[in-house]
């Protein structure tokens, strides 16, 4: 199966080590984890972890099982690009005198979207957010006129069709107990029965 | 020496008033709660408040001390396996903890409900390199369903609670509680011990879908031959009559994974034997002819399937299981049922039809013919002079019956034992499955009979296996179970030497073993045995260590260089199993 880039949003209790919880599920696969973020959600006291693989469908559809298995993990979900609104944010510290002297680079930033944070005599630092494709485009050209520091942020993303996790959060409670699914290929593929 | 006497377990502290405990009595008022009545464990410094309070618990608690901390993870396994409760073991920090690992693997893949609790350095010690600290939190994590560090004694009851629920709940598995050792001294106001139920993160039992029962029913309606596999779900969810129901209404054969052995009496009509690498010929074959697989609480594991793109590749397969993450994992199925078997087993049987397979299963019996003929008849009864393997398991079967409990550890005499033991009810089959532990027997087989010391435990080991956690005989020696252990000596490591001879072009590196005088050492250990190497002694050597009122330990010289057959070769499908 082709590999393409995968984004998979966990929702887990706010515990100690989960971050090495869920990293060696990653490790243990030899998968290689591009990115993570981890922050609050939208439910309070619920934690948010937003991971880039790059892997096939199959392999991240299983991962996200294996992850659900964890106790304190409540749901993780799997993604590509197109079913996602997902940025990443960076900060480049630029010498103060190539923006002074070079006009090309100021039409640059601006044109990548990018502002200023800091203002010095000797550096500037922008600050831009974006797709990963334009930030290392970006980062490219900078490379060219003496780019002092960079850094990328990780990938968050929300999910376009997702209606939160409120409701979903409902169904872990005691009081509202709902069917969970499984989904299975091969019914979803013969349209017989089982979908998400 | 230890009684077995069950004195009345009255928690000290009632729900109502409260009371100051110190954080080690609440674990062991947990324990109590909790029903636990035998711990194996060995003490240490950062446990030590533990034991301290453990003392005056005698009454309640009965504590094994084992050798090696190793030795008290199997053993608590061993107790998991043949009383279906949750297995306890404690060990101090560093390499007290270290030592549960191998335990802790094994009972991660073979799904035992066990709870370790662990000393630790003082809080305020973490991660100074402390004397016998380790982040066994964090070695841990992989071989754990669940693990968790204790700091503040007013965590215990809740925690621990959560602790024995995780460990027996859904698919049950090894939790390990960590307790530093200030939180163990700490005196607290104790509020009483209340059960866990329910964690909001954790779904141990799907609630069922009826669509995927109507579809799985109506696949097997349709079926023309249906092959049912099963493991060790049926015995992990109780749910051995539920099984018999559903595969005697719809006549399908049965066969069984290594970890499945004893949910269904070998002697059904329905049995057709064991699955897998060594297993028996039909059912292997079978695999790759029937039309609809019906696989019940077990995982498809790669000694199970062979070649993955050559398995069962004709048929509708419908999956029943407790863990979703092993729906689809390996074999991709035609129709997942996610749920407890003991409920979804009911449900499929209300709605499938009644039916007699009878000539597709003679068609198994057929094929095992074929096998008796060429392995089963020459091992069970060898004409030549040296004694095989399989024809000790048979003279021990016509000795119990089929109804003692069988532990074995991992080699050639398990694939073996597996294959020809007679199992007559379930929980009789204790053996390192999916982790392949040797070393697991000896101290597995002492944790069994603590499980169910009214029953016989055989301890089947090899001349290797037992040289792992021969020190374990010094716990028997101690404490007085009654086990039983018969040592098949090849004076090899089999099952390595097997492959290298088979695989290798019989260069044979390193499986030549020595062992010591295994009847002499346990003599050291006042146990009494005795040493056999010719036919004529076997029955009646069988006899005298089943017979024996105590512990005993008979040593079988069996065939030097004598192999598992038939085998699935790995890399080969399980329709090319070898006879030879």
């Amino acid at each position: 199966m082709e590999k393409q880039d995968y984004t998979i949003t966990l929702y887990t209790e706010n515990s100690i080590g989960m971050i090495g919880r869920i990293s060696g599920i990653f490790s243990r696969r030899k998968i290689n984890i591009e990115s993570l973020n981890t922050s609050p959600s939208e439910v309070e006291g619920i934690h948010r972890f937003t991971i880039v693989i790059h892997e096939s469908e199959e392999v991240s559809r299983k991962l996200c099982r294996q992850i659900e298995k964890q106790v304190e993990v409540l749901k993780a979900y799997y993604n590509t690009n197109d079913e996602l609104i997902w940025q990443e944010q960076a900060l480049y510290k630029v010498p103060a005198d190539v923006i002074a002297e070079k006009a090309y680079v100021e039409r640059l930033l601006r044109q990548y979207g990018a502002s200023a944070v800091v203002i010095r005599h000797d550096y500037i630092v922008f600050e831009t957010a974006g797709q990963r494709e334009e930030i290392d485009r970006l980062t490219k050209e900078l490379t060219k006129y003496g780019l002092i520091e960079f850094v990328r942020g990780a990938r968050i993303a929300i999910i376009k069709n997702s209606a939160g996790f409120h409701a979903k959060l409902k169904q872990f409670e005691r009081e509202e107990p709902a069917p969970d699914f499984v989904d299975n290929q091969f019914l979803d593929k013969n349209q017989q029965v089982f979908t998400m | 020496m230890s009684t077995l006497e069950k004195t009345e377990t009255k928690p000290i502290a009632s729900c109502e008033t409260k009371t100051q405990l110190s954080g080690s009595q609440a674990v062991l008022e947990a324990l109590i709660h909790e029903g636990v009545e035998t711990v194996f464990g060995y003490p240490g410094g950062a446990i030590m408040p533990i034991y301290d309070a453990l003392y005056d618990y005698n009454e309640k608690l009965q504590h094994i001390l084992v050798r090696h901390e190793q030795g008290g993870i199997h053993a608590a396994q061993g107790f998991a396996r043949t009383s279906g409760k949750v297995g306890v073991a404690f060990a101090t920090s560093g390499p007290g903890a270290t030592n549960l690992v191998t335990g802790l693997a094994d009972a991660m893949i073979d799904s035992n409900p066990i709870v370790c609790i662990t000393g630790q350095v003082f809080a305020s010690l973490l991660g100074t390199d402390a004397f016998q600290e380790t982040d066994v939190i964090n070695i841990t994590t992989p071989v754990t369903k669940w693990n968790y560090q204790i700091t503040d004694a007013t965590e215990i009851p809740s925690v621990l609670a959560k602790a024995f629920y995780i460990a027996r709940t859904g698919r049950p598995g090894p939790v390990l509680i960590d307790i530093t050792k200030n939180a163990q001294l700490q005196l607290f106001d104790y509020e009483g011990y209340e059960k866990c139920d329910h964690i909001r993160s954790y779904r141990p039992k799907p609630i069922i879908r009826q669509e995927y029962i109507e579809q799985a029913a109506q696949v097997i309606n349709e079926a023309k031959k249906p092959f049912v596999l099963f493991g060790q779900g049926i015995i992990l969810g109780k749910a051995e009559e539920e099984f018999r129901q559903f595969i005697e209404k719809g006549g399908f054969p049965a066969a069984t994974t290594v970890m499945g052995l004893s949910a269904l009496e070998t002697d059904h009509p329905q049995h057709v034997g064991m699955l897998g690498m060594h297993g028996n010929y039909a059912p292997n074959v079978m695999t790759n002819e029937c039309d609809v697989l019906i696989a019940v609480g077990m995982r498809f594991d790669d000694r199970v399937t062979g070649r993955l793109d050559k398995y069962a590749k004709q048929a509708k397969v419908i999956h029943l299981d407790i863990d979703p993450a092993e729906i689809d994992k390996n074999i991709k199925s035609t129709v997942p049922v996610w749920g407890d078997c003991k409920d979804t087993l009911p449900q499929l049987t209300a709605l499938i039809n009644s039916n007699d397979h009878s000539s597709w299963l003679q068609e198994f019996r057929e094929l095992e013919k074929e096998e008796i003929k060429e392995v089963i008849q020459d091992e069970l009864n060898p004409t030549s002079d040296v004694m095989t393997m399989g024809e000790v398991i048979r003279v021990l079967n016509e000795l119990t019956g089929g109804d003692a409990i069988i532990v074995t550890d991992v080699g050639q005499h398990q694939m073996v034992t597996c294959r020809y033991a007679k199992f007559n009810q379930s929980k009789s089959n204790v053996t390192s499955g999916g982790l392949g532990t040797m070393g697991f027997g000896l101290p597995a087989a002492i944790g069994a009979w603590y499980g169910d010391p009214t029953r016989d435990v055989v301890a089947i080991i090899g001349d290797g296996g037992i040289q792992m956690t021969i020190q374990e005989l010094g716990t028997i020696m101690q404490f007085g179970a009654k086990v039983k252990i018969l040592i098949l000596n090849n004076e090899f490591l089999g099952m390595v030497r097997q492959w290298q001879q088979l695989f290798h072009d019989k260069r044979y590196s390193f499986v030549n073993i020595t062992s010591p005088d295994f009847v002499a050492v346990a003599k050291g250990y006042y146990i009494d045995g005795q040493k056999i190497s010719e036919r004529k002694d076997l029955y009646s050597a069988l006899k005298t260590m089943l017979d024996h009122d105590s512990a005993y330990l008979l040593e079988v010289m069996v065939g030097k260089e004598n192999n598992v057959f038939p085998m699935v070769a790995q890399g080969t499908s399980v329709s090319e199993i070898r006879l030879k």
